[in-house]
C-alpha cells in the first residue's frame, strides 16, 4: 500500500500534496496496490482526495490539530503506516512535508530520502533526488521499509483520476506530551503592502556584486518599475546589507521562474543559479564575457551595469511612449 | 547560555560542478571549501546570543580532517571551541551523521542550552539531521527559523510561511534549524583570526555506519546547453535589449 501524507491549510489541500498524491497513484497502480492518504485534522477534503484516486483517507482527529504540530503529525503517520503495513510513505518536498517526514524517520529509525524526482519501490527502493538545490542529481538506494520519501514539488502535475472511493477512516492517535511541545502558536497574515512578490513576479531585475553599492540599485528599481517587475539580488548583496534578504534569489533565498530575469553584475555562482535557472528568458549585463552565468542566459550585454542600464531605461521609455 | 552550532564543509563552486570518474563525488581538487549560508547565520546568531547572555559557543562538524579550516573560520568570528568528528572523506548518511553528532553532544562535558543547525546542508540537502539529533537527545526542535528570541529559559522561534509567520515557543534546552537571512554575518577581524589559531579543537573518530540512504551515483542534470547570445557592448546595445522586451511581451 502507498500512503501519502497530505498537507492542508484550513481545508484547502496544498498543491504540492496533490501532486504527490498523483505520483503516489502511479506507484500504487503499477504495484497493483491501494492508494491511501493521511490527513491531520478533520479538514473535509476526503471527497477531493477520492477524486484523485485515494481509496481510504485516514483522518487523524485530536484537540492538538487546530494548528500545525509536526511531531504529533508524524506520530499519527507512524501509527497509520504501521497499522496498514504501508510499503511506501510519500509527502511533498515542501518545508512542512520534509519536516514531518524527518520526524517520522526519527520516530521509526528509518532512512528518509528527501527531494526525490523518481521513486522505484523495491528492496532496496531506488530513488533519484536533487542535491545542491537541483544543481546536481543523485541516484541512491534507500534501505528501509516502509520507504520514506518526499517529492520535489512539480515532479508531476496534480491530476484527478483512478477509482478511489475516498472512504474516511477517522482515528485519534496516541500522543505523548513531548509530541505536543512543538506547535505553531500563532500565524500572522503576510505583509501585502510591498507590491509584486518576488516569487510571483513576471519580471525580475536582479543585481549582484557588479552593482557596486546600495545606491547602485536605483536604476534597477527604475527599470523594474517600467517593466512591471520587482527587484532581486544575489547573496553578496544581502551579505553587504545593500538589500534585504527577502529579495535574495538562490538556493538559500527564493527560487523563482519569471518570464524575464535580468541579471545585472551577477557572476552566476551555483547558489544563485539554483534559484533562477527556471527563468523563461534570461538577459545578463556583465563586464566579464566569461562569467559562469553566460552558460545559463539567453542574451548578454557586455558592459558596466551603471552605464548600460540608463541607456536601456531611456530606450524602454521611448518604446513605451510609442 | 552554552550554544552548539553544527556546520558542514562543502566545496565552493563558482559555476558548474564536475563529477569524479567513479561518479560518486564532486571533483574538488581545484575548488575551495565553505559552509552553507544557513550555517553562517547559525554561527553568527550563536555568537550574538553568547555576547548578550554570556556563555560559550562551540562549533561541531563531521567531516575530513581538513574541515578544521571551516571550524577555525568560525572561531575567527567568535566561536570558542571546536569538535571535529573525523571521517576518511567518505560521506555519512543522515542517520549516521545524526547519531555521531548526538553521541558527541552526550559525551561532552558542556550541557548545551541551545543547538543550532542549518535547515538543510548545501550539498546533500536531506532536511533531517537536526530533527534526528533532537529526537536522540529528547529535546524539542523548530525548523526553518528566521528569528530567535531567548528569555526566561524559553525560546521563541519565528518561522516564515506562505501566509505570514508562525511562532514556536519551547523550553530550553532545545534544537533549532535556521535559514539564511536570520541575520547578516560579520566578517572575521584580523585579531579574531589570530585568536582562532589558538582555540581548542577536540577530535573524535567514530566508525562510519553502513549507510541506509546509500548514494550510488551523482550527475550534472542535462540542461539545454545555453550560451548567451551577445547583443552588444555597453550602452549601444540598449535598442537590441528593448527589441527583446517587445518580443517576449514585457512592454
Amino acid at each position: 500500500m502507498v500512503l501519502v501524507l497530505v498537507d492542508h491549510e484550513n481545508g484547502e489541500i496544498d498543491e504540492a500534496s496533490l501532486q504527490t498524491v498523483t505520483y503516489g497513484r502511479e506507484l500504487a497502480t503499477a504495484a497493483g496496490e491501494p492508494l491511501e492518504a493521511l490527513v491531520v485534522g478533520d479538514a473535509g477534503v476526503a471527497g477531493e482526495l477520492g477524486a484523485h484516486g485515494v481509496a481510504t483517507v485516514h483522518v487523524a482527529v485530536h484537540d492538538a490539530f487546530t494548528s500545525f504540530a509536526p511531531v504529533a503529525a508524524a506520530r499519527a503517520a507512524s501509527e497509520v503506516a504501521s497499522r496498514t503495513g504501508a510499503s511506501v510513505v510519500l509527502a511533498a518536498g515542501s518545508p512542512r512535508g520534509n519536516e514531518v517526514m524527518a520526524h517520522l524517520g526519527a520516530l521509526t529509525d528509518l532512512p528518509v530520502a528527501a527531494d526525490c524526482v523518481t521513486v522505484t519501490p523495491g528492496s532496496p527502493t531506488q530513488v533519484v533526488r536533487a542535491r545542491w538545490g537541483g544543481s546536481l542529481i543523485e541516484e541512491a538506494n534507500l534501505h528501509g521499509s516502509p520507504a520514506l520519501v518526499t517529492l520535489v514539488p512539480h515532479t508531476v502535475a496534480a491530476e484527478p483520476g483512478g477509482s478511489g472511493a475516498g472512504e474516511v477512516a477517522k482515528f485519534t492517535p496516541e500522543l505523548a506530551d513531548a509530541d505536543l511541545l512543538v506547535v505553531a502558536k500563532q500565524a500572522e497574515a503576510a505583509d501585502e503592502s510591498s507590491g509584486v512578490s518576488l516569487a510571483d513576479a513576471k519580471v525580475v531585475v536582479s543585481g549582484g556584486r557588479g552593482v557596486g553599492s546600495a545606491e547602485g540599485f536605483a536604476p534597477l528599481e527604475e527599470l523594474a518599475e517600467l517593466l512591471g517587475g520587482t527587484i532581486g539580488c544575489s547573496r553578496v548583496v544581502t551579505g553587504n546589507g545593500w538589500r534585504p534578504h527577502t529579495e535574495q534569489v538562490g538556493q538559500t533565498g527564493t527560487k523563482i521562474a519569471p518570464d524575464l530575469y535580468i541579471a545585472c553584475g551577477i557572476s552566476g555562482a551555483t547558489q544563485h543559479i539554483a534559484g533562477c535557472r527556471n527563468s523563461k528568458t534570461m538577459i545578463v549585463i556583465n563586464t566579464d564575457p566569461e562569467a559562469a552565468i553566460m552558460g545559463y542566459a539567453d542574451y548578454a550585454i557586455i558592459g558596466d551595469v551603471g552605464k548600460v542600464l540608463p541607456a536601456i531605461i531611456e530606450e524602454t521609455r521611448k518604446a513605451k511612449a510609442g | 547560555m552554552d550554544v552548539l552550532v553544527c556546520i558542514k564543509r562543502v566545496p565552493l563552486s563558482g559555476g558548474k560542478f564536475t563529477i569524479t570518474e567513479d561518479g560518486l563525488d564532486i571533483e574538488s581538487a581545484k575548488l575551495g571549501f565553505t559552509i552553507s549560508p544557513h550555517e553562517e547565520v547559525a554561527v553568527e546568531e550563536a555568537v550574538r546570543i553568547a555576547e548578550k547572555e554570556g556563555g560559550s559557543v562551540t562549533v561541531l562538524t563531521l567531516g575530513p580532517p581538513d574541515a578544521e579550516e571551516q571550524i577555525r573560520e568560525q572561531m575567527a568570528i567568535g566561536a570558542d571551541r571546536g569538535i571535529l568528528i573525523e571521517t576518511d572523506g567518505q560521506e555519512w548518511d543522515p542517520q549516521g551523521t545524526a547519531s555521531a553528532i548526538a553521541d558527541a553532544i552526550n559525551a561532552d562535558e558542556t550541557d548545551f542550552d541551545l543547538i543550532i543547525m542549518g535547515n538543510e546542508s548545501a550539498d546533500a540537502s536531506g532536511y533531517q539531521v537536526g530533527i534526528r539529533v533532537a529526537h536522540k537527545l529528547g529535546r524539542p526542535i523548530a525548523t526553518g527559523v528566521k528569528g530567535i528570541t531567548i528569555a526566561d529559559g524559553k525560546a521563541t522561534f519565528e518561522r516564515p510561511v506562505k501566509t505570514g509567520r508562525e511562532l514556536y515557543e519551547m523550553p530550553l534546552p532545545a534544537v533549532v534549524t535556521v535559514l539564511d537571512g536570520l541575520n547578516i554575518p560579520r566578517y572575521p577581524s584580523v585579531p579574531g583570526r589570530i585568536r582562532a589559531k589558538k582555540k581548542p579543537i577536540e577530535r573524535l573518530n567514530p566508525e562510519r555506519p553502513q549507510p541506509k540512504l546509500e548514494k550510488t551515483r551523482l550527475e550534472v542534470p542535462a540542461m539545454k546547453a545555453k550560451q548567451a547570445q551577445v547583443l552588444g557592448n555597453g550602452p549601444d546595445a540598449a535598442p537590441a535589449v528593448v527589441e527583446i522586451f517587445k518580443q517576449i511581451g514585457v512592454i
